[in-house]
């Protein structure tokens, strides 16, 4: 483009720049400000010195959390939640979305896809509540359950470290698996039906067209939310293991974010500058996940989120 | 799909439609169980729940938990700090949003590009827990109304969708209609492009709002104040830490506490503080499942 037409192109639209002055304001105090505070990470951060005058430390607040002897089973207990969660989560609303598809009668479709979307307006705290609840052993499910059958109370299972994962992860499919197939249900939908129509022809199974035509219709999506969700590997949601979690299972249940938490407001002596590190850990091991696994899917399969 | 299905299926089809059927029919049990057996002791009395007689409708109902949650001070307080979080948070949301997303949906702006990757690199990419915290303390908005509303005021994937909705959704020879007749973008905007965007409004209102209600961690992070609490900060102190308030207890009747109650009410309080998103659930489903498909849309 020559110089004076962009000049050109830029005044006519002014309007839209004025429109996007509060958007920008708004992502540069909010979103990137934060990341250049990230630099307490590398400082010794006290509340009289401020964010931009704490001595600098260089890499120690690391070294020290590195050397935490809580560090490998944090990571450990990090990476078994994720990748527990991302692979059941990631299959159980494509199987989901392609048992709707192959359901012919309207009625019965819309009623069960209705009925899986309803726990997705549940908020946390909510389903953290009902899920105690119902696995009390004095007032809940669980234990009445238990109780018919071996005619006595059983043991209370938040209480059992090993059981926090299943607890975790099943409770998160429970309420997102439906909300989850709809952008499948929707590929689906709009899949070519003369592939379908010609197989049928041919005398392809139901099953088989689901494996040679619905499969691949979907593929692409599928890439694309991999890609999303291997970028969060190492997020497990903060809100819902801290509403889970108690004394009892922290063997299990004590993940990085958690641990970032209470070493910046839960101990006595805050130390941000550390947090700070160990967070930056967390996210900087994110964004290289999703690099990469963007990289192998343009390899692979040609989508790719950019 | 379902045209043409005169054609004689095979016994192996047959078998395969009927296993997929029980399979979403058990699907759907597993979801909606866990929903009744909530709302059935939420309708029964403490002894029946405790003494499990409760399976799948109340044995004896009672309204008792639900007089309990409505005792509760704080619950109310909830229910109105969290309306008022929702209702302007989301205007705030809405406004941000479509400011963002609207010159963004513009291919013709110099600079869309790199201002849409400084919009997405935040989705991958952010400060963190305690960045967050200390900026908000910097800025002075700690435990005040501002640290609910301002550090969510824009959901990237959200103006994403909105985005997305219109560059596709809106024809192109509008604007240039309207670009020969003199029309200013913001004019444009306003008239043209809004009026035919109200179902995509919808489902981002929607959006917000659902998130406002549920929202948790902003109000834990930032705010230790009774008075600004919203109710899932009360809930959770209910609910799950069974901090339970002994005017809860108290039968204002007898003057005596009822047995059993604070485990009673505690399924009553999920009904009500999940039933405002429930309600409006059904008249706005099929704008939402819309605004995931074009959110589906790789924009």
């Amino acid at each position: 483009m020559p110089k004076r037409n962009l000049k050109k192109r830029i005044w006519r639209a002014r309007q839209l720049y004025l429109l996007l002055i509060l958007p920008m304001i708004w992502l540069m105090i909010f979103r990137y400000v934060p990341m250049a505070g990230l630099q307490i990470a590398f400082r010794n951060f006290s509340n009289r010195a401020g964010m931009w005058g704490s001595p600098w430390v260089g890499l120690d607040n690391f070294r020290k959390f590195f050397a935490d002897r809580q560090f490998t089973s944090l990571l450990v207990n990090t990476l078994r939640i994720s990748l527990y969660q991302l692979s059941v989560g990631f299959v159980i609303p494509i199987v989901l979305a392609l048992s709707l598809n192959i359901m012919t009668n309207g009625i019965f479709k819309k009623t069960i896809q209705t009925l899986t979307y309803i726990p997705h307006f549940i908020s946390v705290v909510v389903l953290v509540g009902m899920l105690m609840q119902l696995v009390n052993p004095i007032v809940g499910l669980y234990g009445t359950v238990c109780q018919m059958i071996t005619g006595s109370r059983p043991v209370d299972i938040l209480g059992n470290p090993a059981a926090f994962p299943h607890l975790y992860v099943w409770s998160g499919i429970w309420q997102s698996a439906g909300w989850g197939s709809i952008i499948y249900v929707a590929a689906l939908a709009n899949s070519d039906q003369q592939l379908h129509e010609a197989a049928q022809i041919d005398g392809a199974s139901r099953l088989q067209r689901v494996w040679y035509i619905d499969i691949p219709s979907i593929l692409p999506t599928a890439t694309i939310l991999l890609i999303m969700d291997a970028g969060k590997v190492m997020n497990v949601g903060f809100e819902k293991v801290f509403l889970l979690q108690n004394s009892l299972n922290l063997r299990y249940s004590e993940v990085l974010s958690t641990y970032v938490y209470k070493k910046a407001f839960g101990a006595g002596i805050p130390d941000f500058s550390f947090s700070t590190a160990a967070g930056m850990f967390n996210s900087v091991i994110n964004l290289i996940l999703i690099l990469i696994v963007n990289r192998i899917s343009k390899k692979l399969s040609e989508t790719s989120l950019w | 799909m379902g045209k043409g299905k005169k054609v004689q299926l095979s016994i192996g089809d047959k078998t395969f439609y009927a296993v997929v059927t029980v399979f979403l029919a058990l699907i759907g049990l597993i979801v909606l169980y866990p929903l009744i057996y909530v709302v059935s002791c939420s309708f029964s009395t403490p002894e029946s729940v405790m003494a499990g007689d409760v399976v799948l409708f109340p044995t004896e109902f009672s309204l008792e938990g639900y007089k309990a949650v409505f005792r509760n001070k704080k619950v109310l307080l909830g229910v109105r700090n969290s309306a008022f979080y929702t209702v302007f948070g989301t205007m705030i949301n809405i406004f941000m949003t479509t400011l963002a997303a609207y010159p963004l949906s513009r291919r013709d702006m110099p600079g869309q590009g790199p201002i849409m990757m400084l919009f997405t690199f935040t989705m991958i990419f952010s400060g963190g827990m305690i960045p967050n915290y200390l900026l908000v303390r910097n800025l002075g908005i700690l435990n005040t109304v501002w640290a609910m509303l301002l550090p969510g005021a824009i959901a990237v994937y959200n103006m994403i969708i909105m985005r997305t909705f219109f560059q596709s959704s809106i024809p192109q020879e509008l604007l240039e209609a309207a670009q020969i007749d003199g029309c200013s973008d913001i004019k444009y905007l306003l008239e043209v492009v809004l009026p035919l965007s109200k179902s995509i409004f919808a489902v981002i209102t929607l959006y917000y709002a659902v998130a406002h209600w549920n929202a948790y961690f902003n109000a834990f992070m930032y705010l230790s104040k009774d008075q600004l609490y919203p109710l899932q900060i009360f809930l959770r102190e209910i609910l799950i830490a069974s901090k339970v308030d002994a005017e809860m207890m108290i039968d204002n009747m007898s003057g005596g506490p009822v047995f059993g109650i604070e485990h009673i009410l505690k399924y009553s309080l999920i009904v009500v503080s999940t039933i405002p998103m429930l309600i409006i659930y059904p008249f706005v489903q099929k704008h939402f499942v819309k605004g995931v498909m074009i959110g589906a849309v790789k924009g």
